[in-house]
């Protein structure tokens, strides 16, 4: 029986939208384009319902949020410092959010990015010792191809237990998250030490000289690249190629692709790879171009902010971009709220928090931004009624 | 300091980690379980968990009432369990994902609002020395039993008989194994659903009163390791039966005390290792448990988390 899960019962449980029985007139070019944009606009309209929320929450704090909004503003991109920081901090959201966003294509909600990073953190640092006598360019290649190899086969084994034993994907890698944390411990705690960390225990520092250098003419890191980048091959991936169809046709019907023929287990397995890899990817990063060795400085909940961006960016990898700089911003501007306002750093977690469910919400919106028709068919829907009751 | 007990220190510490570090489990996977046999997972118990935590902890600080902080901890679970159950009842929002969006928020706002209850000390739960027969300093603290803990434990059966032999239980069930059966009976499902998730919510902001309020016993921001996660994975692993979820929360109790009690008898190797034990425990058992081919019998077939 090659049938991975037990059929939904509900038709509406699938992410698939129900058609709406909405007249096709003349206006379907409008409508065409209202689509196109309809995510922008949905999007930011729930930014600003979130900066209204947040608003009255300041407020009763007994700020003007007026004021915190331009700080803000200024600490994430006012000045060219302040947006190379955001930049900075963007980086590894990219690629975090990715390991949320391509099994969401294939409808698996994977929640385990900090694991993947970690892991590829630590993976990247011991490859970098391992390496000392090579060049710099051959060391950071290696410690790259480690990070995204460990961090792709932490969350592949995620997608194996899904695609082979049917646990649920969202449990099981918020599970190997801790134990990818406990591992790291264990590792910076003993065999990996440095004897010189006293207070905060960690590898070896990989030497100067293989640290990720800043992109030229920028005082950012390259790491933004590798961000890009993949977010770019996400995208294609995803959306133009054959691959990618068949990811979305498993996570439009699941059933359908597997009595179409899809190799479903295989894309499941496949596709979570690539997630961790992009996530493993994050930690390299992290390693190779900010701490210079693995240690808790790595748990920084980047992976917890990647699924937000990710749902922000409604799963597409190129609409992470923009979200990850966005929320890379707030990130930044937590230390210039703390100053100037006395905000404590849990403000920007109140924030995001208060993001990540006006989005989901707004999710009700789609499909009904056409007020014209959205009238008319409400009007015909009520003479239908009126019609089948008489 | 354990030496007299010498290597019998370690079931001692287990014993006493599975009646201590269990209680906050007990409730929160209870709560867990009746928002599940509902149809609907919350995901954010942790961050209803730390909220508790802290509403705990300032209302017994402020009215020196440590009963009163448990009641306002399980009342503001109420609260962000409404709130998850008005989000979730919007059409196409996903229940998982407004539970990560509430458990950044939960999360955030306590640390956020709690920032000032650091430094003061609240009083305490009171506990009740079961040990008191023994001379050994490491039973008696063993068998310093929390109340709350003996209400989880009481709390269990009577959860059990509700779903299982009550109108509203009945109710509960149906809107979790069908929602067009329950709506072809005039059950409105959304309501039955948030009413769940706001039981839920008012057990696991018990249960994180229980971290502030006795052990670890004080208000800080690394107070939970993800207790409110782990009750959903202890709730599938538990197949949602609140008896079961009940020694399954013992089980992680034991667990999570096993680190510290082999380092108390010298065992420091691996220490960091024993960290994870509860959760890798929980997957492993979830991998055995499962099978990809058909679901659990007793898994609610509206629910999305297990599929």
């Amino acid at each position: 029986m090659s049938q991975v899960s037990p059929v939904p019962t509900s038709p509406a449980g699938a992410s698939g939208r129900v058609p709406s029985a909405r007249p096709a007139s003349g206006r379907a070019a409008r409508t065409s384009l209202l689509k196109k944009f309809e995510p922008l606009i949905i999007s930011s309209a729930a930014i600003i319902a979130t900066l209204l929320l947040f608003g009255v929450f300041l407020l009763l704090d007994g700020l003007n949020p007026l004021d915190v909004y331009e700080v803000m503003f200024r600490g994430a991109f006012g000045t060219w410092f302040s947006f190379q920081n955001t930049l900075q901090r963007a980086a590894p959201l990219m690629l975090t959010a990715l390991c949320t966003a391509l099994p969401m294509q294939l409808g698996l909600l994977v929640i385990g990015g900090e694991g993947a990073l970690v892991v590829g953190g630590v993976s990247a640092a011991v490859m970098g010792l391992a390496m000392q006598n090579a060049s710099p360019y051959v060391v950071l290649t290696g410690m790259l191809f480690a990070g995204a190899i460990a961090g792709g086969l932490w969350i592949a084994l995620v997608g194996v237990l899904r695609a082979y034993r049917g646990v649920s994907e969202t449990i099981s890698s918020l599970l190997m998250s801790y134990i990818a944390i406990a591992l790291m411990n264990h590792l910076v705690e003993g065999a990996l030490r440095d004897p010189e960390s006293l207070n905060k225990p960690a590898t070896r520092h990989i030497g100067e000289v293989n640290m990720l250098g800043p992109i030229p003419g920028l005082d950012v890191h390259w790491g933004l690249v590798y961000g890009l980048i993949a977010c770019l091959v996400g995208f294609v991936l995803m959306k133009r190629t054959i691959f990618g169809f068949a990811a979305a046709m498993t996570g439009g019907n699941m059933r359908a692709a597997l009595l179409s023929g899809l190799r479903v287990r295989h894309l499941m397995v496949l596709t979570c790879f690539l997630a961790g890899a992009a996530a493993g990817t994050a930690g390299m990063i992290e390693v190779a171009a900010v701490h210079g060795r693995a240690n808790a400085s790595l748990v920084a909940g980047y992976g917890y902010t990647g699924i937000l961006v990710a749902f922000v960016a409604r799963q597409n990898p190129l609409g992470v971009i923009p979200v990850a700089l966005l929320l890379g911003g707030i990130g930044a501007s937590g230390g210039l709220l703390q100053r100037n306002f006395n905000l404590p750093d849990a403000s920007v977690n109140v924030l995001q928090g208060i993001l990540f469910m006006v989005i989901l919400v707004s999710e009700t919106l789609y499909g009904k931004l056409d007020l014209w028709s959205f009238a008319r068919g409400a009007t015909a829907r009520k003479s239908a009624e009126a019609g089948a009751v008489a | 300091m354990s030496a007299e007990l010498g290597a019998w220190g370690v079931p001692v510490a287990v014993l006493a980690g599975a009646i201590r570090v269990s209680t906050p489990f007990i409730f929160v996977s209870l709560g867990e379980c009746i928002t599940e046999r509902s149809g609907r997972v919350n995901l954010g118990l942790e961050g209803t968990l730390v909220m508790g935590a802290m509403v705990g902890y300032g209302c017994s600080y402020l009215t020196g009432s440590p009963w009163l902080g448990v009641l306002a901890a399980g009342l503001v679970g109420v609260l962000l369990g409404a709130l998850h159950g008005f989000l979730c009842g919007r059409p196409r929002v996903n229940d998982i994902a407004v539970g990560i969006g509430l458990m950044l928020f939960g999360c955030g706002l306590a640390f956020f609002l709690g920032k000032p209850l650091i430094q003061p000390s609240a009083p305490h739960l009171p506990a009740i020395p079961f040990g008191f027969w023994s001379h050994t300093p490491q039973v008696e603290d063993a068998l310093r039993v929390n109340v709350l803990f003996l209400l989880g434990v009481v709390l269990a059966p009577l959860v059990s008989f509700a779903l299982k032999r009550t109108r509203w239980g009945l109710i509960v069930r149906t809107v979790g194994e069908s929602a067009e059966a329950a709506r072809a009976m005039g059950y409105d499902v959304n309501r039955v659903r948030t009413l769940a998730t706001m039981a839920g919510g008012f057990l696991a902001g018990i249960g994180g009163s229980f971290l502030s309020l006795f052990y670890p016993g004080s208000w800080n921001e690394g107070l939970s390791s993800g207790q409110g996660l782990m009750a959903v994975a202890l709730v599938i692993f538990a197949r949602w039966d609140p008896i079961r979820c009940l020694y399954a929360s013992l089980l992680f109790g034991g667990a999570s005390a096993l680190g510290p009690a082999l380092q108390a008898v010298g065992v420091t190797k691996g220490y960091y290792l024993f960290n994870a034990a509860p959760y890798a425990l929980t997957l492993l058992i979830m991998v055995l448990s499962s099978s990809a081919t058909r679901t659990s019998a007793d898994q609610p077939a509206e629910l999305t988390v297990a599929r």
